[in-house]
């Protein structure tokens, strides 16, 4: 269970998260949407400890990671895997290296062992036998497939996803979708996508909470979160460019 | 007359915060080496792009440096009937000064630009976020290896500019301009001291620092964006540069 409470945090006195709180059910997916610039990768950011808050604290597991030592965090960031936006592959290494970077960094295993896990998670992302290639030699889909073999080599229990489908067409973004359902289901991580694609990307989300106005306005189950009579949440559904959610 | 006193103290207290800075991003940076996973292998890479692939260019300065000094030396020890004082001339103009500083300025530009337009774009392109959520520190990965890597390469570098620019003055004085190889080498041998030697060495291994600590620094504080990356790579190599010469003139104050 990850819980966000009073999470506060500007960026040269620009206040962009303003007393976030939000809990994050274990084993779930939860989906945070929200307008462009409104602070979702930087809530997304805070709960692995990429960014500190100015106040407020994050909860995993019951242990307040804002206020540990470097040491403690690391052990907590071994439970996350992260699909950043551009998948930010280290370019220096072919895609198979990036997949067992962790594991050469982070385990004991052999070398065989490695090279077993690493192209099983290529073989689940669709990246069987593409693994010799660079990233700057991939498409946009692939070097995302290539990130979430990345983030699930070490088998997470929590994965985070920053924007997903961003920059990809609506057939790739699909196949992205059902790739992060079909590997929560293998899995069983607790899934927390932070996404524009909407209304694609309810279908894999247990809950959905929207951030606007630097706080959460509305979270509740898939099914509830998409009938909201907020008029926030109703506006952002419909694309409403009149309401209480000023357009910048 | 208040807020320009006002600005002044802002600007020298941004000044002293970002030198604080610098030298906190150093002490990490020495405090990571000692500390497993070691990474040898990392090292002996970036000794291969500082050092080895910058050797060409090293090799190319140096050759003509020395050319020029000994064009340069002849014609102004002729006025005073001391050619054979070029191979002195030449050699402690070298191992002194130039070899080391001209060392450093040509590994700036050739790798310490790279090297921050590399870190930056990694910042830019989230890959420094990625290794923190991997639990593998950045500092640690990206700036310690290169740190030693340049602390091992400047003094090999700064060595085989020192040796080739002697010998590219050679050529001119001795092939071109007639001065005997006997006395070149000869006032070479009375006049340089094993002293001239080592705080040549000294200089280039603090240079090595200098350039490896300053275009990391920068690359890893670049600003998340194409523009940011290029600031950072222009204010690494300037500011290489500067404070080359300015410890430059303190360690050879220091040293004569």
């Amino acid at each position: 269970m990850i819980r966000v409470v009073d999470l506060h945090k500007a960026f040269r006195g620009q206040q962009v998260l303003k007393g976030v709180n939000l809990e994050l059910e274990t084993g779930k997916i939860t989906t945070i949407i929200g307008g462009s610039g409104c602070g979702k990768t930087v809530l997304l950011k805070h709960l692995n400890a990429l960014l500190l808050p100015d106040r407020g604290s994050v909860l995993v597991d019951g242990m307040d990671i804002t206020r540990i030592g470097a040491g403690a965090l690391n052990d907590v960031r071994q439970k996350f895997g992260v699909l950043f936006q551009g998948a930010a592959l280290l370019d220096s290494m072919t895609i198979f290296d990036n997949v067992a970077f962790p594991l050469r960094e982070k385990t004991k295993l052999s070398e065989s062992e490695i090279q077993q896990r690493a192209e099983e998670r290529l073989d689940q992302v669709g990246l069987a036998g593409m693994g010799y290639k660079y990233p700057a030699e991939v498409s946009g889909g692939m070097k995302k497939r290539a990130g979430l073999a990345r983030a699930l080599v070490m088998e997470p229990e929590i994965v985070l996803f920053d924007e997903p489908t961003t920059g990809l067409d609506p057939l790739l973004g699909k196949s992205i979708h059902e790739l992060i359902r079909k590997v929560h289901a293998a899995f069983g991580f607790t899934g927390v996508i932070v996404s524009h694609d909407i209304p694609e990307v309810f279908h894999i989300s247990d809950r959905v909470a929207m951030l606007a106005n630097g706080v959460i306005t509305e979270a509740a189950v898939t099914p509830e979160f998409v009938e909201s009579k907020n008029p926030i949440v109703r506006q952002f559904l419909r694309a409403e460019t009149e309401g209480p959610l000023a357009v910048i | 007359m208040i807020s320009l006193i006002a600005q002044i103290g802002r600007t020298t207290l941004g000044q002293l915060t970002g030198m604080g800075r610098m030298f906190l991003f150093l002490l990490a940076a020495f405090a990571w080496v000692f500390r497993p996973p070691q990474r040898l292998r990392l090292i002996l890479y970036h000794i291969r792009t500082i050092g080895v692939d910058s050797l060409s260019v090293v090799i190319l300065a140096g050759v003509f440096t020395g050319m020029v000094m000994g064009l340069q030396g002849y014609y102004s020890l002729r006025k005073f009937n001391a050619e054979s004082f070029l191979g002195s001339a030449v050699a402690l103009g070298l191992l002194r000064e130039l070899g080391p500083v001209l060392s450093a300025f040509m590994v700036t530009g050739r790798t310490g630009s790279a090297m921050a337009a590399e870190i930056g774009s990694m910042r830019v392109t989230e890959q420094i976020d990625a290794l923190y959520s991997m639990a593998i520190n950045p500092v640690q990965y990206l700036v310690s290896p290169r740190i030693i890597a340049g602390l091992l390469s400047m003094p090999l570098l700064t060595a085989i500019f020192d040796v080739v620019g002697i010998f590219g003055a050679y050529l001119i004085g001795v092939g071109l301009l007639g001065v005997s190889s006997g006395s070149y080498f000869a006032g070479m041998e009375s006049s340089v001291v094993f002293q001239d030697v080592w705080s040549g060495l000294l200089k280039s291994l603090s240079f090595g620092l200098i350039i490896t600590w300053v275009c990391c620094y920068n690359g890893f504080h670049a600003s998340p964006s194409a523009t940011g990356v290029g600031e950072a790579t222009t204010q690494s190599v300037v500011l290489c540069f500067v404070l080359i010469l300015v410890w430059d003139y303190f360690m050879t104050s220091v040293m004569l």
